[in-house]
Order: C-alpha cells, then sequence, then structure tokens
C-alpha cells in the first residue's frame, strides 16, 4: 500500500453537461514504474489523464500522493508535485526556440532581461543527464515531430518531473523515432522516474510497460503485470460489447459502384503520410463501414471524398468523374451527402432556424423556390414533413437549433441529408454524443437508405455500430488498410480488435479484394 | 518634375519625415504590442484622439507640459484598459469594440471641448503647454545631419528609444517571451501556467500608453492645440504600418517611416500648388497600396504553402 | 416568444437603458439646469410636428446606411465604407442635378441611379480584396472614406463651387431633381418611401432568396456554408455589391431629398451611424428602421437639447459608442442566458 506514490480511489467526473466520463476509476502507480493505460475512444482515459494533471477535478472520489490524501487543484500544483505531462498536440510556440519554450514561464532573469546562458546551461545539463540530444538555440517550428517530442519531455524534466504523463506519445512518430523513445523512457525509468503511458497500441505496451490499467466506459477493468498477458488478451478485455444492437436487415444485391478510391495517399503539415495506398470500392446498396481507433486516417479520407482537401496524391472517383477537380458543390450536385463528425460546426447554423437548416443541400430546388423568390409555403411544408417523419423533438420549426439537445440537432442533420435520396451517402461517426433512442432511429434511416439503394460509406469508432450497420467492412490503422471483411459477418469483435490496435494484418491480396471483388 | 524631386531632395523633407512618422510609430509599435499578445487594438484612432485632447486639457489647468504629457498617457492608459475590459471580460468583438472607442473619441472629445471652452473646433482659448524640441549638442553642427536629426520634439526622441524599448522588451525579457507565447500558442502558455488574461490586459494597457504619448505629440508637439478629428486616421494607419512589418520592430518602423514620408510629401507638395484636397488624400492612397501588397504577397505564401 | 428572441430583446433594452443613463448623468454633472436639459433631450422632439417631421427626415439616410451596413455585417464584413460613399454619391447626385433637366421623374431616378452605381463599384473593389487577398476591409474602407472626401472636396471646389455664397457649396441644382414633399408642415420627401420600399426589397432578398439565405448561412456559420457548398467569394461580392447600392442611394437621396446645394463641408457621418443601428437592429432589415427612428430621435433631442441648453449634441456619440460596446459583449447578461436556456431545454425533453 504503501510504496504507491500516486493513487486513485473510485473517482467519479461528471461533466456540467450531464456526461458521466469517468464512472469509477480506480488506479494505482508505483515508484520508477512504467504504467499503460489503455481503453477505447470515449472510454474515459483524457478525462483520467487531465484529472492527474489538475486541468479537471473529479467530482467525487479520493487521490493520494505518496500515501497522503490530496487535491490536485491546477496544472500549477501537479507541477509543484512533480507531475509533467508531454500532450498529444505539443505545447510548443513555434516561433520560439527550443530554450525559450523550455523556460517558458520560469525564465531564469537578469537584471531585466532573461538570461539565456543560465538558460542554455539548464538546458544542457538536462541533456547530458538524460543523453536527449538537442540543440538548445535551433527553433521549434524546423523541428521533426520526434525532436518536438523531446522538447516537451525536456520541459517537464526541467520544471523537475517525477512523474511523467504521455499521451498516445508515439501516434505521430515514425518506427524509428518510436523506437529512440522507447530507449530515452527506458532510461528515465532508470533515472527513477515513473511514466505513465496512455496508448491504444498493445504491441508498444507489450514492449515497454510494467503494468497495465483497462479502462472500459468509464470504469478500471482492472491493473495486470503486462509479463502476465498476451495482446489478445488485453484487447478482448478493453474491446468488447455489452448491449448488442440488432437489425433486421434483409439480403441486398451490390449494385454498380458509385465511389472509387484508388492508390489515395495524403501527407499531413509535418510531411509525413497520413494516409498510405487506400484501395476500395463503394457500390450501390451496400453500406461499407471504417472501423478503426480514432486518427488512424478515417478524417482526412473523408475530408479528401467530400472535397475539402484537394492536395492528395491518387484518384477519387465519383461515378467515372475524378473530383479533383470538382468543388464542394459540384460534388453535392451529384448526389452526395454527407454527416459530419462535428456537427455543431460543420453540420449545422447553430444560430439559424431548423427550417433554414433543413434546407441546406436543396435550397436552390426548383421545387422550393418560385422565380426568383423561395417557395415558404414549400419549404414550410418540407420542414414539418421533416420534423415529424424524423422525430425532431421541438416547438416550431422557427427555433434556432442551438436551444435543442445534441440528439435533436444530429437528427436535423440526417433528416437533411437523407430525405435527398441520396447516391452516396457519407456517415461520419453518425451517432456520437446521442442518446440510445435517436442513435437506434439514425440507425435504422441509415438501412432505409441502403435498402433503397444508396452506397453508404460508414466511418465509426464505435464498433457495435460498425458490425452491425455494415455489410463490408474495412479496418484502418495508420493510414493504411489493414483489413478488409467482404461481408462483416466472417469476422468477430476479437478479430477486428486485433486489427484496429495494429497486432495482426492481412495479407496485401486479401486486402486488394477491396477494390477488386467490389 | 525638377522641382518635385528638389523638394524630395532635401534636409527639410527628411526632418519633415521624422517629424510626421513620430505619431504614427507611437500607434503602430502600441499596436505591434497588442498584436503580437493577440488582442489587436482597434482603438488606437480613437486613443491617440482622446489623449491629444487630455495632453491639453491638463497641461492648461497645471500649467504644466509635463503634467499635461502624463495626462494623455494616463488617458489612454485608461480607454484601452476600458477596451481590454470589454474584449477579454466581455467578450466584445475587437473589432466592433474598437469602433466603438473610436465614436466615443469623436464625440466625447467634442463634448469635452466645448464644455471646456465652448468651441467645438480647436482648443485655442486654452492655455495649453507645448512640450519642448531639443537640440542635440555636437550633432547639431554637422552640415545636414544636424539639420535632420537635431532640432525635433523631446517626443521624437522618446519614440525612437522606445523602438529600441519594445524591441528589446519583445526579444530579451520574459513579460516578452509571455506576450508572444499568449499570441501564438495560447494553450502551451497556459500549459505552463502563464495567465494568459493577465498578459493580454498589459499588452493591451501598453498599447494604449504608446498611442496616449502619440496623442500627446499631436496636440502638444506637432501643434499647439487640439483640433476635433486631429488624428485624422493615424491610427487606421498605424494599424496597416504594423500589418506590413510582419510583426518585427525593425519592419513596423520602417512601414511606419514610408507612411510618415507620404504624409511628409502631402504637406510639402502643397507648397508646389498642387490643390490641397488632392494631395491630402496620398497618405490613404499609400496606406491603400501597402495593404494590397502585403495582403497580395500573404495570400501567395499562404497559396505555396499549401 | 422564444428565449433566445426573448434575451436580445432584454439585453438589447438593457444596453440601451444604460447607456441613457449615462447620458443622464452627463446632464445632471454638466449642465447648469439639467431638468430642463433633460426635457429638451428626451421630451421636446415629441412636443411639435415640426420637431417629429425632423425626426422622420433623418431616420430617412439613417435607413439606408443601417441596411447597407446590417448587410455587411451580416455576412461577417466589418466594412465601414457606407460613409465615403453616401458622401461622395450626394456629390454625384448633386452634379446630377446641376448639370442635367430632366422631365420630372426621371431626373432624381437617374441621380439616384448614379449614386448607387458607384456604391457598388466601391464596396464591390473592398469585398474584391477581401475575397481575394484577405485584406482587411476594416482599414481599407476607413482609408477609402477619406481618399473620396478628398477627390470630392476637390471636385466641389474646383468644379462645381458656387462662387457667389459664402462656404464652400455647389452650385443650385435643378429643381426636376428634387423629391418631393409628401407631408405638409414637414420637410418629409418621398424618400421616405423609396427607403420602406428598400427595406422590404432588402427583406425579400435576405429571407425569400437563395441568395440572401447563402449571405445568411455563410454569415452565421462560414463552415455550415463551406460544407454545403456555397462558394464564399460569390457570397461576399454579392452583399458587398447590394450594400454598395444601397449606401450610394441614400447619399443621392438624401442630397436630393433635403438640399438645394451640396453643402457638405466633411464627412456627414451618416455611414457610420448604420453600424450602431445594424447592431441594433441585429441586422434584420424589419427593425433597421425603428432603430434608424430611435437614432434620429436622440440626435433631434440632442440638437434641440445643444441650441437651447449649455450640453453639446455630440453626448449622443457617446451613448452610441456606449451601447455597441454592450451589445456586442458576447458574455454581457450571459448567465441570464444560459439559465433561461438550460430551463428551455428543459422543458422541451
Amino acid at each position: 500500500m504503501d510504496n504507491y506514490i500516486l493513487e486513485l480511489k473510485n473517482i467519479m467526473k461528471l461533466y456540467n453537461n450531464g456526461v458521466v466520463a469517468n464512472k469509477k476509476v480506480n488506479f494505482e502507480l508505483k515508484e520508477g514504474e512504467i504504467h499503460a493505460i489503455v481503453g477505447e475512444n470515449g472510454a474515459g482515459k483524457s478525462t483520467l489523464m487531465k484529472i492527474l494533471f489538475g486541468m479537471e477535478q473529479p467530482t467525487s472520489g479520493e487521490i493520494f500522493f505518496k500515501g497522503k490524501k490530496t487535491n490536485i487543484e491546477g496544472s500549477d500544483k501537479a507541477i509543484e508535485m512533480g507531475i509533467g505531462m508531454v500532450h498529444q498536440h505539443f505545447m510548443l510556440v513555434p516561433s520560439f526556440t527550443i530554450a525559450q519554450n523550455m523556460i517558458l514561464g520560469m525564465e531564469p532573469k537578469k537584471g531585466i532581461s532573461i538570461d539565456y546562458n543560465k538558460a542554455t546551461d539548464m538546458i544542457k545539463d538536462l541533456i547530458k543527464v538524460y543523453n536527449l540530444k538537442v540543440d538548445p538555440n535551433m527553433k521549434t517550428e524546423d523541428l521533426s515531430v520526434g525532436m518536438k517530442q523531446k522538447v516537451e519531455i525536456l520541459k517537464a524534466l526541467l520544471r523537475g518531473a517525477k512523474i511523467l504523463i504521455l499521451d498516445e506519445p508515439t501516434a505521430v512518430l515514425t518506427p524509428q523515432e518510436t523506437d529512440e523513445l522507447f530507449v530515452q523512457l527506458k532510461k528515465l525509468k532508470e533515472n527513477g522516474h515513473t511514466i505513465i503511458f496512455i496508448s491504444h497500441k498493445l504491441r508498444e505496451v507489450k514492449s515497454i510497460c510494467d503494468r497495465v490499467t483497462v479502462i472500459k466506459k468509464g470504469l478500471t477493468m482492472g491493473t495486470y503485470n503486462v509479463s502476465d498477458m498476451t495482446e489478445q488478451e488485453i484487447s478482448n478485455i478493453m474491446i468488447g460489447r455489452d448491449v448488442v444492437l440488432k437489425y433486421d436487415k434483409r439480403k441486398n444485391e451490390k449494385g454498380e459502384a458509385l465511389l472509387k478510391v484508388e492508390n489515395l495517399s495524403y501527407k499531413g503539415i509535418e510531411g509525413n503520410y497520413i494516409l498510405k495506398d487506400i484501395n476500395f470500392t463503394l457500390n450501390r446498396g451496400n453500406i461499407l463501414g471504417i472501423a478503426g481507433i480514432e486518427g488512424n486516417g478515417q478524417r482526412e479520407l473523408i475530408s479528401i471524398i467530400t472535397g475539402n482537401k484537394k492536395n492528395y496524391e491518387g484518384n477519387v472517383f465519383l461515378g467515372e468523374k475524378s473530383i479533383q477537380k470538382l468543388s464542394i458543390g459540384e460534388i453535392k450536385n451529384y448526389g452526395m451527402s454527407y454527416i459530419p463528425e462535428d456537427r455543431m460546426t460543420d453540420g449545422v447554423a447553430k444560430e439559424a432556424f431548423i427550417m433554414e437548416n433543413l434546407i441546406g443541400n436543396r435550397y436552390k430546388s426548383s421545387e422550393l423556390n418560385n422565380g426568383l423568390l423561395f417557395d415558404m409555403n414549400k419549404i414550410n411544408k418540407l420542414s414539418e414533413e421533416l420534423v415529424s417523419s424524423y422525430d425532431v423533438v421541438c416547438k416550431d420549426i422557427e427555433q434556432k437549433v442551438e436551444s435543442l439537445s445534441g440528439g435533436n440537432i444530429q437528427k436535423i442533420v440526417v433528416a437533411r441529408e437523407c430525405s435527398i435520396d441520396p447516391e452516396v451517402l457519407i456517415a461520419e461517426q453518425p451517432t456520437r454524443g446521442v442518446d440510445v433512442g435517436a442513435a437506434h432511429f439514425i440507425h435504422e434511416e441509415i438501412i432505409k437508405l441502403r435498402d433503397d439503394k444508396t452506397a453508404v460509406l460508414l466511418v465509426s469508432a464505435d464498433l457495435n455500430e460498425a458490425m452491425e450497420l455494415s455489410d463490408s467492412l474495412i479496418v484502418m490503422f495508420e493510414g493504411k488498410i489493414v483489413a478488409y471483411f467482404e461481408d462483416v459477418k466472417e469476422t468477430d469483435e476479437e478479430e477486428l480488435g486485433l486489427y484496429m490496435l495494429g497486432i495482426k494484418r492481412q495479407s496485401e491480396e486479401e486486402i486488394r479484394r477491396a477494390i477488386d471483388e467490389c | 518634375m525638377n522641382s518635385f524631386f528638389d523638394t524630395i531632395f532635401t534636409s527639410d523633407f527628411v526632418f519633415s519625415t521624422i517629424r510626421v512618422t513620430t505619431p504614427i510609430l507611437f500607434a503602430a509599435l502600441g499596436a505591434l504590442i497588442s498584436n503580437k499578445a493577440g488582442s489587436p487594438n482597434i482603438g488606437l484612432e480613437g486613443i491617440m484622439l482622446m489623449s491629444a485632447l487630455g495632453g491639453v486639457v491638463f497641461s492648461a489647468y497645471t500649467g504644466s507640459a509635463f503634467i499635461g504629457l502624463l495626462g494623455a498617457v494616463l488617458v489612454g492608459l485608461i480607454s484601452a484598459s476600458i477596451l481590454a475590459y470589454f474584449t477579454l471580460k466581455l467578450k466584445t468583438d475587437v473589432i466592433l469594440g474598437g469602433i466603438a472607442i473610436n465614436f466615443f473619441a469623436d464625440g466625447g472629445t467634442i463634448f469635452l471641448l466645448y464644455y471646456l471652452t465652448g468651441d467645438k473646433g480647436t482648443s485655442s482659448s486654452l492655455p495649453s503647454k507645448v512640450l519642448p524640441n531639443i537640440d542635440l549638442p555636437i550633432i547639431q553642427n554637422i552640415p545636414v545631419l544636424g539639420d535632420i536629426i537635431s532640432g525635433h520634439n523631446i517626443l521624437t526622441y522618446v519614440a525612437i528609444i522606445l523602438i529600441i524599448g519594445v524591441w528589446y522588451l519583445l526579444n530579451k525579457t520574459a513579460t516578452g517571451l509571455r506576450i508572444k507565447s499568449v499570441g501564438e500558442n495560447e494553450d502551451a502558455a497556459k500549459s505552463v501556467g502563464v495567465n494568459i488574461m493577465k498578459v493580454r490586459y498589459l499588452a493591451m494597457a501598453l498599447s494604449g500608453v504608446f498611442a496616449g504619448l502619440g496623442g500627446a505629440f499631436l496636440s502638444m508637439g506637432y501643434v499647439s492645440w487640439f483640433s476635433r478629428g486631429m488624428s485624422a486616421g493615424r491610427g487606421w494607419i498605424a494599424l496597416a504600418a504594423e500589418a506590413m512589418g510582419r510583426g518585427t520592430v525593425l519592419g513596423t518602423t520602417l512601414s511606419s517611416i514610408l507612411f510618415g514620408a507620404a504624409d511628409a510629401l502631402s504637406n510639402t507638395l502643397q507648397l508646389l500648388g498642387i490643390p490641397s484636397e488632392l494631395i491630402s488624400i496620398i497618405p490613404y492612397l499609400a496606406t491603400v497600396i501597402g495593404l494590397l501588397i502585403y495582403a497580395i504577397n500573404n495570400t501567395k505564401k499562404r497559396k505555396l504553402k499549401e | 416568444m422564444n428565449v433566445e428572441k426573448r434575451f436580445e430583446i432584454v439585453r438589447t433594452f438593457v444596453a440601451v437603458t444604460i447607456s441613457l443613463l449615462i447620458g443622464f448623468a452627463i446632464i445632471l454633472f454638466a449642465s447648469d439646469e439639467p431638468l430642463s436639459t433633460l426635457y429638451y433631450f428626451i421630451i421636446s422632439p415629441s412636443t411639435k410636428m415640426r420637431y417629429l417631421g425632423n425626426v422622420v427626415e433623418l431616420a430617412i439616410p439613417l435607413i439606408f446606411s443601417g441596411l447597407a451596413t446590417s448587410i455587411l455585417f451580416q455576412t461577417g464584413l466589418f466594412n465601414l465604407g457606407s460613409e465615403g460613399v453616401f458622401y461622395f454619391s450626394g456629390l454625384l447626385a448633386s452634379i446630377i442635378g446641376i448639370k442635367f433637366s430632366l422631365s420630372f421623374i426621371f431626373h432624381p431616378i437617374l441621380a439616384i441611379l448614379i449614386g448607387s452605381l458607384f456604391g457598388m463599384i466601391v464596396m464591390l473593389l473592398i469585398g474584391f480584396f477581401k475575397a481575394k487577398w484577405n485584406a482587411s476591409e476594416l482599414v481599407i474602407s476607413l482609408m477609402f472614406n477619406s481618399i473620396f472626401f478628398g477627390i470630392g472636396a476637390y471636385i466641389l471646389n474646383f468644379y462645381f463651387r458656387d462662387p457667389n455664397v459664402s462656404g464652400v457649396y455647389s452650385f443650385k441644382m435643378n429643381e426636376s431633381v428634387f423629391l418631393n414633399k409628401i407631408i405638409p408642415g414637414t420637410r418629409i420627401h418621398t424618400g421616405l418611401i423609396i427607403a420602406l420600399l428598400t427595406v422590404f426589397l432588402v427583406y425579400l432578398f435576405l429571407y425569400r432568396t437563395r441568395w440572401g439565405y447563402e449571405i445568411r448561412m455563410t454569415g452565421l456559420n462560414k463552415r455550415f456554408g463551406k460544407y454545403t457548398g456555397m462558394n464564399t467569394t460569390k457570397v461576399i461580392l454579392i452583399a458587398s455589391i447590394l450594400a454598395g447600392a444601397i449606401a450610394g442611394m441614400g447619399g443621392a437621396v438624401e442630397i436630393i431629398g433635403m438640399y438645394d446645394r451640396f453643402k457638405w463641408s466633411a464627412l456627414p457621418g451618416l455611414g457610420f451611424d448604420g453600424a450602431l443601428i445594424a447592431m441594433l437592429a441585429k441586422n434584420k432589415p424589419k427593425n433597421v428602421i425603428f432603430a434608424a427612428l430611435f437614432l434620429a430621435y436622440i440626435r433631434i433631442g440632442a440638437d434641440l437639447m445643444a441650441r437651447m441648453t449649455d450640453i453639446p449634441s455630440e453626448m449622443v456619440y457617446i451613448l452610441q459608442a456606449i451601447i455597441i460596446l454592450f451589445i456586442s459583449g458576447k458574455k454581457f447578461l450571459e448567465g441570464y442566458k444560459e439559465k433561461s436556456l438550460l430551463k428551455e431545454v428543459k422543458n422541451n425533453e
């Protein structure tokens, strides 16, 4: 009991919007270990991490630091306690030198100016001790991702961190950089530091961590010695469904190809490939699911298909036409509907009326226009119909969207996008943050469209959703397709988990079926 | 044409450029600081105007030019702080907030002027003081250079010193480092415990002080009275100068001088018999052209990056 | 009435009240006879038909500038160019009035068309600079104001100045260009009808056409506009042209409705007033009428006050600035809004 440096007991976190992110989390950290926290998206990892670093306060539960009960009121307090954090999105000022970024907020001074000599000395000492080679006078924006991460680690160490939290540290790294990071982490461990390693990648957990805590749906499932567990076993605890959705889907004949993605690659700002050699075909009357942990390239893929990103390599064909030269409007006119992941920023104008949001994709149509003017009767009638057939709970159609609940706002987006009988529907996390009833309704709408011969591309980080809705399924990992299942019933969640976490991948031939066999 | 060049290449013209650059430079340096902190001060024009009146009023009622100067700076500081309260705390749109401050200044200065003097045009009836001109020892005797550099108003020298001061603040001090970090990556600053609100308040207040100095120069150095609307777009020109200077002290100084030269040119051309109405547009035209060149270049660069 | 509407009304009301209270405080502090000053400021405009006429006369140009500015603000463009457009279009209209003589109705129509055309060109330029190169429309429009004022003053002084009158005034316009007075005992002219008609047309355009829909949606959420396939550049240009036409029309109407010669020796300030009106009206065309009447009323009140007492009319500008500051403060009274919204969401579920 006494050898725990940090201990969390029965932590519960309820956000103001009513979301319970952590239901009951128990977590014990031994001094000098590398401790992994794993879990699916939305399992509550990031909330736990924020609590550990003082960015959020738990609603209930207790925190013990070196056996004494404490509150971590803010990041300042966390830093003071010797907790440092390396964020997934680096907290660095691009135009600053490494030295400037490191000393920001704790600048050594000589008179009224910053004592850069002293700063450099401090950093050099640190570099020597931890063998992290960086030149303090280099500009941060010129650094590689791996270097930036080193700077972040050094920043924490400079502030006296004994416990380091690393939030998905390898997500942005190349394999070589990852290896290098692991060497450094081991070195840090030898020097007496304790490391919390948050990750999805069980291979990495296996190779570097001592213990692992698995979180699922806001609950800790347990803490295990990594050496006692196989990746498979950890995966089984992490992923797995409790409620199984069931939909009656009639067997559907696949129609012609409506969307073809050929050898698609895409480079991010950092110059690394976010998408690499993506190939698949989407057919009429078929729901093709894309499963995968978030951040493995799904968002960029959808951005390209919907016409928001143009600087890609390879081809995307909508029917027979390459979308390279098409505007977003032209792609829409072809009959593509899109349910965007972030409904509040992309899906609706929240200060506009329900009615105005519903006509976003057809306000130009001759049915709603009477010469130069809108035909308000028809627009009102259409809106009333949509609101009632999509079961949007509201007072009237001249109500601002922002006053509705999340589920109802999503229904407005779904109503707008699905009611034009699209040729292709791109549904990105269509039921995220939506209550069970609304989710069920939205799922049935998507299946109805598929039965009416729409081609549906469904991106979902929710395995449950991906498996129940899809006819065929692709799994993405690190910007690549790692598995393809012609019929989703060929596989099960355990197997998918292995693909999603990068433990397993199919052969090139098997993956090529995504384009050849469709 | 000859007479045109004769007018430009004289020590008088350079002297006059330095003189008219002074208020633009003050405001542009103020704009630089507040922009660096990511809280642009769009109210500079109005703040300068209020400070100009403040300087006249304080010096007239105390009989001291120095207290007048302090008064002008204080007015700048307070009005920028009020603007900061609205934009930072009440989340008033920075542009609308700036517009409001300018309206306030337009009406408020005339209101106060009339209240104090019974005149809505100028403060000539107030016995306000002027800040002294300074002859630099030794330098004043150097031919040409002496004519150009010596004999300026004390605030012109203050402005020159402040160029270095602002550079030093932004590049050498901890405060400067924090100002830049807040403007460039708020989250990074927050993650190491920098108080973002405080830094932004400070930057806004400093920009107010600078605009205050610019205002004091207008009514206590450039001329010796206040007249309605006397900031005459200099605050806006300063914003353009800061943008064209790409957020560097040197660039901001150089583009301020460029606009100052356009201003001086318009003063000089008047002597050549070109209609004053047309001449008056030169600084504004120069600003539009400057801004456009800047914006076009920026767009090209952005396209290259993508 | 739903929560947001009620909240916006409350907020506007509180902002106006705060500014009026500050106005009263200034009067109490600065005036020797605060009570009669207050009377002139608040009550007197409504005591005489002639004064009420003045209010409506002043509201006419304010409706135009308020409309133009609300279209621009609604698109997310902080363009204050209406001021320069007002001035120069007014000058152009007076030149038409001086140089031409047409049969009655065609003459004012020509003057207004020329004014509008000028406004369209200017605003199109500013909008183009913004859409194409993201050049600050605020600074450029303000610079344009000074530039057009300079050019206008030059044209006036060198080509159209009447040497027989003191002051820099133009020659007299031909009567055929004047707008008819429509209400006896006042100088209210047909410009009022044009203004109200414009309000109606702008309302139709913004709320009943696909182009207006694009303008409003892009202004509310640019990304939503983008994702539904709207062309942002096109939207900015259309809004700019429309606003320019209206501002230009306003300048022309004001000159041929209220003056016999061009008499503006400085920028008239009417264009700038559009900013306050747009904010008070929440960019809604219908509300622009009331906001313009409100501003015209306190302006006339302030003029009467200045004429009768020791308080200058510029006090109104102070009040205007305070109203803008509070109305645009997103967090101003936000606690109140959140509470009511929460209640609404709960009631809905």
